[in-house]
């Protein structure tokens, strides 16, 4: 079967304002099948939202290859949803406006757009806020419709960057939770990436650990627990608790290298 | 400072009540004071006009404010109101007011959708950004006001000739608004519009300018004021009629009075294009949160 996301051997190199060249990813390799929840973790600074900006086709790699159900990326394709870190919902645009964008894009009808964006924000528990602007909604909130606008396109593949981070805790698993149920009635696979391991397991059917940058798949854990998850009691497992602490052994030497990098760089 | 601004200060500053106070009574006491506050505003107001006005009406009935070249408030009113009632030397005073407000308009919008146009196309395109660059930095240093007597001989004493200067004017503040607006675009929203499926096209209408907007809407206040000075500018440069022209034959009549009056009355025009500039304005960026620290003035 071909993989949803293949990435094999890629390098990806920026140039620094002042004219260096800095490696973020280096002789990177992974692959995730299709309707796979798949989680990256990573110390700060290794390169986790470049891969996202890879597969989605948002920057070129610099060598190697990225291929989406088996065809390379070259630019922006189809059936890709993108939840971003920071707020990317449209400030001017209504709750209604942020969530119909994606069909119009693709040449729907303004009335065929609404109706399918009114079904989509009532299925994210946003309905009777159609015509609210953001910055009238709470953070929590504006994450729904950040969902809700990635997931009305029927995204084969979801790419997440730490979409969560900023919320607070409760919040936070109540959103877990929502996007496991939203993602167990779709087939889209998913990469999510985070900094928290907690949140990669008790969410993911695989985790990927990325050492320090120039970033590169340092191991990878299958994650055997049972769906549906309860994310606010699976962490209470003796099996979680086994995995994460598999995996933080594996993590936490490449968080030590990546913080006395940071030290010596603030020096 | 707008009463309503005066009102939305007020939430903010109103000191906290006892809270045993149920919510109606916060409501009724708040809005009682909020109703003070307006009365003190209006008081405010009225008392630097008499003190103002009637200490110019004062110094010049006792001599120490010269008549002939200062004038006095009683002159200007009578002045104001023989233009009213019996019209000015140039015809009635309303086809005046009319005109000048018609090159006002007339060069606020040329100017503003072209300079909304060059600044959306350069801000999108920096290849013709860096070329036209110093042109039009060059252009701007200019007193731009001078292009009122070029437009004064090539196109003669009509409507076109203010209504060019005014654009010119306004043109350059909101050039600079809608170019800045533009580069300063959150490249997330530009990502995740891509993502969602927009095409250029998309992005520049959808996401571009409304972005560049508020940059541009914060611009019509002051490029507003400046089509007023482009359209009286032009007047003065020759015309047959408008606020400008009226000022001018009362300078060669040494009719101080006539030009204070004239003044005045494009005091009070621009007071009310001012109050259609903010209905606009909030119309514009209706997304934007309220701004409890915001004063306007």
């Amino acid at each position: 079967m071909t993989p949803a996301i293949e990435l094999r051997g890629v390098t990806k190199r920026f140039l620094t304002p002042s004219g260096g060249v800095y490696t973020a990813l280096h002789d990177l390799n992974m692959s995730v099948e299709p309707g796979e929840f798949c989680s990256v973790v990573g110390p700060t600074g290794c390169g986790k939202s470049t891969t996202l900006a890879l597969i989605s086709g948002l920057e070129p790699a610099s060598e190697g290859e990225v291929d989406v159900f088996g065809k390379p990326v070259a630019g922006i394709a189809d059936g890709i949803g993108y939840v971003f870190q920071s707020d990317a919902v449209f400030p001017w645009k209504t709750v209604l406006g942020n969530v119909a964008a994606g069909p119009r894009y693709h040449g729907a009808s303004n009335r065929d757009a609404s109706e399918r964006a009114r079904d989509w924000i009532a299925r994210v528990g946003l309905a009777g806020f159609e015509d609210r602007y953001p910055y009238q909604l709470s953070g929590g909130m504006r994450k729904r419709v950040a969902l809700a606008q990635s997931l009305i396109n029927s995204p084969r593949i979801l790419l997440m960057d730490e979409p969560f981070s900023a919320l607070d805790v409760q919040t936070r698993t109540l959103m877990e939770n929502e996007l496991l149920s939203l993602w167990s009635a779709s087939s889209a696979s998913v990469v999510f990436v985070t900094h928290d391991l907690e949140e990669a397991i008790s969410l993911s059917d695989r985790v990927f650990v990325i050492t320090a940058g120039p970033g590169t798949v340092k191991s990878t854990y299958k994650v055997d627990l049972p769906r549906p998850r309860n994310v606010a009691e699976i962490r209470f497992e003796p099996r979680f608790v086994a995995i994460y602490e598999e995996i933080w052994k594996e993590l936490r030497d490449e968080v030590l290298v990546s913080y006395e990098r940071q030290k010596r760089g603030a020096a | 400072m707008s009463v309503r601004s005066a009102a939305r200060l007020n939430r903010v500053s109103a000191p906290t009540q006892p809270a045993d106070r149920s919510g109606s009574d916060l409501a009724a006491a708040r809005q009682k004071q909020a109703g003070r506050r307006r009365l003190n505003v209006l008081g405010g107001r009225v008392l630097v006009a008499v003190v103002v006005l009637g200490g110019w009406e004062l110094g010049s009935r006792i001599g120490v404010i010269d008549k002939f070249f200062w004038s006095q408030p009683s002159e200007i009113a009578s002045t104001l109101w023989r233009w009213f009632t019996e019209g000015t030397d140039l015809g009635p005073l309303w086809e005046q007011v009319l005109v000048t407000m018609e090159e006002t308009v007339g060069g606020f919008l040329v100017g503003s959708v072209l300079g909304v146009i060059f600044g959306v196309v350069l801000g999108r395109n920096r290849l013709l950004a860096d070329v036209l660059g110093p042109y039009i930095k060059g252009a701007n240093a200019i007193p731009r006001v001078v292009v009122g007597a070029l437009f004064a001989v090539s196109l003669g004493l009509d409507i076109r000739a203010k209504i060019a200067t005014a654009a010119v004017l306004v043109f350059f503040v909101v050039f600079f608004n809608a170019f800045q607006g533009v580069r300063e675009v959150d490249r997330n929203l530009i990502a995740n519009a891509r993502i969602l499926g927009a095409d250029n096209r998309r992005l520049t209408t959808e996401i571009i300018i409304p972005s560049a907007l508020s940059w541009i809407a914060a611009s019509l206040h002051t490029s507003f004021g400046l089509a007023l000075v482009g359209a009286v500018v032009g007047e003065l440069f020759g015309a047959t009629e408008g606020i400008g022209e009226l000022i001018y034959l009362s300078k060669n009549l040494f009719d101080t009075a006539g030009v204070f009056a004239g003044m005045a009355l494009l005091a009070a025009t621009a007071l009310v294009a001012e109050a259609l500039i903010t209905a606009l304005e909030d119309r514009l960026i209706r997304w934007r949160p309220p701004v409890a620290t915001e004063v306007r003035i």
